[in-house]
């Protein structure tokens, strides 16, 4: 109170009074303080008020400088290399019996069911017969899986496991009969139609010193579409999966080296052989690090640097509603209050179907309705702040009429009438002052509850969108609830960051209506 | 008086049904200005469903639904018209009277704001009076930080933080929804307990987002009650402390509260949008939120009325309930 009494005294010292005071007797002079600094006085006091302040100024370097000294762009994005395991080939053992039918005879599906039902009444290795349609079949067994049919005698087809993989063209029946006796036989060398081929126990089949073909048990098929898998390749993978490795190294003709790994899938009784590949990716969703203090995000950008660049969209989007809703309130507030009876009655009806509008649900089908016509992202959020200006007007031109109503019944405004001031005059200099405080208490809150709308239009994917950042579409990406339970550095950050600002605000906004309150005492 | 209150209140609703109309006309100017596309993209939609009509018939039959044939003004009339015989067509989204699946989500959201409305009430009413009484105090302070604090956190994000510690961390309930798996199996009391269960973590994002702006409106006007000249009589006269702030102070404040509280009332009709979506509650917030975003003509238009009456018949019982609690108000109208 003692200073608002020096206050007072003040106003009694005219300037020339004053300057007299002051030359007297300089360090006498009395401490006085304006009414603004008492309002500054007052709001520096206040501790919360203070600590908004901090996390205002916090935030706005945080957004407006952290951009310019990160050192990565807002929609910079960042690549990894991912080892990605992809199935290169697949090997099979053949389990099933193949049949080969000798040329010009017959050995249908049906003769080849009725044969595997009599090899399976059997021990295995041994000869059988069986009958089909009156026709009685003799299988011989010549070797392990192998069995050559009979019917009177003649040779109809065989029947083995091992398969013979022709390394070009293809070669006759009695070709293949001839091979696989040698091979079961274990013989060296075997002719058929005349010509003579050479045997080793590996199973390949050589002719005139070059390899035509191979007899191997398993089926080695490549998984993508027009790799061709070489023989070499064919055959070490072989040993490896007979020797049990895991792990197989192949050396190409050019002398490459890869590295595959084998593994058994009992299921299907087969062995996948696995290549890891290097892929070049959008390093997206990786943990914080020394070079992303906050990960990056599903793009693959730097987290922390969206933020800032968040921070600057949300921040600037909320000034200029403001600004917008700020300007439009005050003056139609202004002329409504000022001149009363018809204008005011038209103005104040405009703000009443402006308030009965539900601006939440206008908003989403407006976002909606860009969303659907494929609105630029630019052009998008110029509309939101538009939007959200003219939605928000009619609160802060409800409070200047409000404040103008009763401040033009005050008889400092009686005296300027009184004294023949311009009427430009008496609003500008003496009604709009007066309502200053109230306004910005009223805009300082606005600021934040503007920032949460927009945020939570941004989070519902109906406000600012992607490539910008802002910090309600950062938060989005929790509707995943993968995202949300495993990696809190995408959207808890964010949340912070909007909380604080909106809580400085808040902090601020309450200061400041404390502050500029008269009838505070302290 | 009560004549005067009568006709002062017939002049409010009057004048209410003038501003209801003409918020009507602009949603109905709006929806009109969006791409017409949408019906365009439902007609082709509803064409290629089997055995369906072919595009133009039923783009010829949705655009007559809806008055979109005819000019904005005579479409608007029409509109009007069918309206106050309570048809307001069929949703787009839910191919159902908008009426009828209005009457099926909105228990829901008015359970769920009732609850959340008892809740905040019975907490902000004594936190905001306790910091009023000890205003400055390490209390006051605490008590003011956390309705800030409530006040500045975006419901979504309080949610996915609930939700993440509720839910994914600790297990204990599920993460949306408003019934469980086995809901169907449960006898009535289970049913009750399961929907309950599933009611808890919207209702505590309701509560803890609007409680503060009703604590720092009790403590403002629980102050000003303080600073008036009959407490500090009531103090003179040697009243005990509970005394004077319970029947002196406290009841004072009781009539703004009343009145907001009064005026609060229809606000529990319009349902919690982002929160039941967030936790996909079917209540009519979720339910307009889907029909909005798929570009549901009716249902959105009814739902944005229905809201446009609701904030109309909060103001006017604001108003009612403020002359009935105050009587100066009553003297001087």
């Amino acid at each position: 109170m003692s200073e608002n009494k020096k206050d007072e005294r003040k106003d009694e010292v005219t300037p020339a009074q004053e300057e007299q005071q002051y030359s007297l007797n300089d360090d006498r002079r009395v401490k006085v303080l304006t009414p603004g600094a008492m309002v500054a006085k007052r709001f520096f006091r206040n501790r919360l008020a203070m600590v908004g302040l901090v996390m205002l100024v916090a935030m706005f370097l945080f957004s407006f400088v952290g951009g310019w000294i990160s050192p990565y762009d807002e929609n910079e994005q960042f690549y990894t290399y991912e080892y990605q395991t992809k199935q290169y080939a697949g090997v099979v053992q053949n389990d099933d019996f193949r049949y080969a039918v000798a040329d010009d005879q017959e050995f249908g599906t049906t003769v080849q069911a009725y044969f595997l039902l009599g090899y399976n009444s059997t021990s295995g290795a041994e000869d059988f017969t069986f009958d089909y349609k009156d026709v009685t079949y003799d299988a011989v067994c010549e070797g392990e899986d192998f069995f050559s049919v009979y019917s009177d005698g003649t040779l109809l087809a065989m029947a083995y496991k091992d398969i013979i993989n022709e390394e070009s063209g293809s070669l006759s029946f009695n070709v293949k009969y001839a091979a696989m006796l040698a091979y079961v036989n274990g013989e060296t060398s075997f002719e058929a139609d005349g010509a003579t081929y050479t045997m080793d126990e590996d199973g390949n089949i050589g002719q005139d010193g070059t390899v035509i073909a191979y007899i191997s048990r398993f089926v080695v098929t490549a998984t993508e579409n027009g790799v061709t898998l070489t023989r070499a390749f064919k055959e070490e993978l072989q040993e490896c999966i007979e020797n049990d490795e895991e792990e197989f190294v192949f050396t190409d003709a050019d002398g490459e080296t890869y590295t595959y790994e084998v593994s058994y899938a009992a299921f299907t009784n087969s062995w996948n052989v696995n290549q890891e590949t290097e892929t070049y990716v959008y390093d997206a969703y990786s943990y914080p690090s020394t070079s992303h203090w906050l990960g990056t995000d599903r793009n693959g950008m730097d987290m922390l640097t969206r933020l800032m660049y968040g921070g600057r969209v949300s921040l600037v989007i909320g000034f200029i509603v403001v600004l917008i809703a700020g300007v439009l309130g005050i003056i139609l507030g202004g002329v409504s209050g000022y001149f009363g009876g018809w204008v005011d009655n038209l103005i104040m009806r405009i703000v009443d179907v402006f308030y009965c509008i539900p601006s939440t649900p206008l908003m989403i089908i407006l976002g909606a309705a860009m969303d659907a016509m494929n609105v630029d992202p630019q052009i998008r959020m110029l509309f939101l702040m538009l939007l959200l200006g003219f939605l928000s007007w009619p609160s802060i031109a409800r409070m200047v009429r409000g404040q103008i109503l009763s401040l033009r019944e005050q008889e400092f405004m009686m005296a300027t009438e009184a004294c023949g001031i311009r009427t430009s005059r008496r609003i500008f200099r003496h009604l709009i002052p007066n309502v200053m405080p109230q306004l910005i208490v009223s805009c300082t809150m606005m600021l934040g509850s503007t920032i949460i709308t927009e945020a939570t239009l941004s989070f519902l994917g109906l406000g600012v969108k992607f490539p910008f950042a802002s910090w309600g579409n950062i938060i989005n990406d929790v509707n995943s609830t993968y995202v949300m339970t495993n990696y809190w550095f995408i959207w808890i950050p964010a949340g912070i960051c909007l909380l604080i600002t909106v809580l400085g605000f808040n902090f601020v906004g309450d200061g400041l209506r404390d502050a500029f309150d008269p009838k505070m005492k302290r | 008086m009560q004549q005067s209150m009568t006709k002062y209140v017939i002049k409010r609703i009057l004048l209410s049904v003038v501003i209801l109309i003409l918020v009507a006309f602009i949603i109905y100017v709006l929806m009109r200005c969006l791409p017409t596309s949408y019906v365009e993209s439902m007609a082709q939609q509803r064409a290629t469903a089997p055995g369906s009509k072919s595009y133009e018939e039923w783009l010829e039959q949705l655009n007559a639904q809806y008055g979109l044939d005819k000019g904005i003004i005579p479409g608007f009339l029409s509109w009007c018209a069918n309206a106050l015989q309570g048809e307001f067509g069929d949703s787009w989204k839910f191919t159902v009277p908008v009426t009828e699946k209005f009457a099926e989500v909105i228990g829901v959201s008015v359970v769920m704001a009732g609850i959340s409305f008892v809740l905040e009430l019975v907490i902000a009413i004594p936190l905001g009076v306790i910091a009023a009484v000890r205003q400055y105090s390490r209390t006051d302070y605490a008590i003011t930080t956390i309705a800030l604090i409530g006040m500045s956190l975006p419901t979504f994000f309080f949610a996915a933080l609930l939700k993440l510690v509720f839910s994914v961390n600790l297990g204990w309930f599920d993460l949306t929804g408003l019934v469980g798996r086995d809901y169907a199996q449960l006898d009535a009391w289970g049913q009750f307990w399961d929907m309950a269960h599933h009611l808890v973590l919207p209702i505590a994002t309701l509560v803890i987002i609007s409680i503060g702006s009703l604590m720092r409106y009790t403590r403002t006007n629980m102050l000003e009650v303080l600073n008036a000249d009959y407490i500090r009589t009531a103090r003179a006269k040697g009243l005990s402390e509970g005394t004077v702030i319970f029947k002196h102070a406290f009841r004072n404040t009781l009539i703004p509260l009343v009145t907001i509280i009064g005026g609060s009332l229809p606000g529990l009709f319009s349902g919690a949008l982002i929160t039941e979506t967030l936790f996909s509650i079917p209540g009519i917030g979720y339910t307009s939120y889907q029909a909005m975003v798929a570009g549901d003509i009716p249902f959105s238009m009814f739902y944005m009325c229905f809201l446009a009456v609701l904030t109309l018949a909060c103001n006017l019982l604001t108003d009612i309930v403020y002359g009935l609690v105050d009587p100066r108000v009553r003297v001087a109208a």
